[in-house]
C-alpha cells in the first residue's frame, strides 16, 4: 500500500483511506449513500452537487457528508 | 367575506410563499419516523423543521427522513438547531441549502443550553449574512419588538419569538411582548417554541400570529397523533376567534337573554 495510491482524508470526524484517483461522488456512493441525499462540504467549502463526479479528492481532504434528520427547535 | 364557509380561504404567506396550514411542526423526540410521518398527517402541517447532521457512516442503511415525510409535498425547513455561533448556524444553512435546494429556512443561534435562549446579537449578524447570500431566514428571537424589528430589517422573512423556552411546555408567558410583535410586523409572526397543550396554540393564534412552530408539545404527548390533531384544531380555532374579532370583556355581568317579557 504505497502513499501515493492511497489518500488520507477525515470524512465525518473519522479518518478514512481511498484509492488516489477517486471523486467525492465515488466515496459518497461507496459508503452506502445516495449522492442526491446529501450534501458535502470540503475543506471548510461547500461542494456544488454538480460537481461531485468531477471533483478528484486529495490527500488530507477533510469531508463533511450531512443530511436532513428530525429535528425541532434547540 | 366574513361567512364561516368552510372553503374560505385563509392562506398566509411567507417570503412569496403560501400555505393554508398555520402549524409548523417539528421532527424531533419521535419514536420513530413512522410516528413522525402520522403526527404530521394529523396536524395538517405543510411545513416541517429538520435538523442537518452527519451521515453515519457507519450505517448508511438507517432509515432517513426522506423516506418517510416526502420532500415533495411536504417543505422541509432547515434548522440551525443546536447552533450556538452565528458561524456555525450560516455553515450549516449552507449544506441544508446544498443538501435540499431551498432558501427559505430557519435560523436559531442559542445563547446557553439552560435556557436556550437566542443569542440575539450572533442572531441578528447571521440575519444579515444569510439574507445577503440569498437565504430567506424566518428567525427565532427573544419576544421583544424592538428586536423583531431590527431582525425583519436586516432581512427577516418571519420573525418567529419564543413564547416559552424552548421544550418546557410553559405556553405563552407574555401576551403583550408577542401582540406587540405581532403589531410592529410587516412579516409573518409565527410562535416558535413554549406551547405546552392546544389552549397555548390557540392564545398565539388570539394574539394575531400568522402561525405556530412546536414539537416537544406533540412528540412528548402520551398519544402524539391526537395531540397533533388538537393542534391542528385550536390552531385552527384561535385562528378563526382572531378573525372574527372577539367580543369586549365587562367588569359585571350581561344577560344573554331578553329582559322584557319576564312572567
Amino acid at each position: 500500500m504505497s502513499e501515493q495510491s492511497h489518500l488520507r482524508l477525515v470524512v465525518n470526524g473519522e479518518p478514512r483511506r481511498v484509492e488516489a484517483g477517486s471523486t467525492i461522488a465515488g466515496l459518497v456512493t461507496a459508503l452506502g449513500l445516495d449522492p442526491a441525499k446529501v450534501a458535502v462540504e470540503r475543506n471548510g467549502a461547500i461542494a456544488p452537487r454538480s460537481t461531485l463526479a468531477d471533483v478528484p479528492l486529495l490527500d488530507g481532504d477533510v469531508l463533511e457528508i450531512v443530511h436532513f434528520v428530525g429535528g425541532g427547535q434547540g | 367575506m366574513s361567512s364561516a364557509g368552510q372553503q374560505d380561504d385563509d392562506s398566509w404567506t411567507v417570503a412569496g410563499r403560501t400555505f393554508r396550514s398555520r402549524l409548523i411542526v417539528g421532527t424531533g423526540k419521535y419514536r420513530d419516523y413512522a410516528q413522525n410521518a402520522a403526527a404530521v398527517a394529523a396536524a395538517g402541517a405543510e411545513i416541517v423543521t429538520v435538523a442537518v447532521r452527519r451521515v453515519n457512516v457507519c450505517d448508511p442503511a438507517a432509515p432517513m427522513l426522506t423516506d418517510f415525510i416526502d420532500p415533495k409535498k411536504i417543505t422541509y425547513l432547515p434548522n440551525t438547531a443546536g447552533c450556538f455561533t452565528a458561524d456555525d448556524a450560516i455553515r450549516t444553512l449552507r449544506l441544508a441549502r446544498e443538501a435540499g435546494g431551498w432558501d427559505l429556512v430557519k435560523l436559531e443561534v442559542l445563547g446557553e443550553a439552560r435556557t436556550l435562549y437566542p443569542n440575539m446579537r450572533e442572531t441578528l449578524s447571521a440575519t444579515e449574512v444569510l439574507a445577503k447570500e440569498g437565504f430567506l431566514p424566518m428567525v427565532y428571537c427573544v419576544d421583544d419588538p424592538i428586536a423583531a424589528r431590527q431582525l425583519e430589517d436586516a432581512g427577516a422573512v418571519a420573525i418567529m419569538p419564543l413564547g416559552a423556552p424552548i421544550g418546557s411546555g410553559l405556553g405563552i408567558q407574555n401576551r403583550v411582548t408577542i401582540r406587540l410583535i405581532v403589531e410592529g410586523a410587516n412579516v409573518p409572526v409565527l410562535v416558535d417554541a413554549g406551547v405546552g397543550t392546544a389552549s397555548d396554540a390557540a392564545v398565539a393564534m388570539e394574539l394575531g400570529c400568522d402561525g405556530v412552530l412546536m414539537n416537544t408539545a406533540i412528540a412528548e404527548a402520551k398519544d402524539p397523533v391526537l395531540m397533533a390533531r388538537a393542534m391542528r384544531l385550536a390552531v385552527e380555532g384561535g385562528r378563526d376567534a382572531y378573525r372574527a374579532g372577539r367580543m369586549a370583556t365587562r367588569k359585571y355581568a350581561d344577560p344573554s337573554s331578553p329582559l322584557a317579557g319576564l312572567i
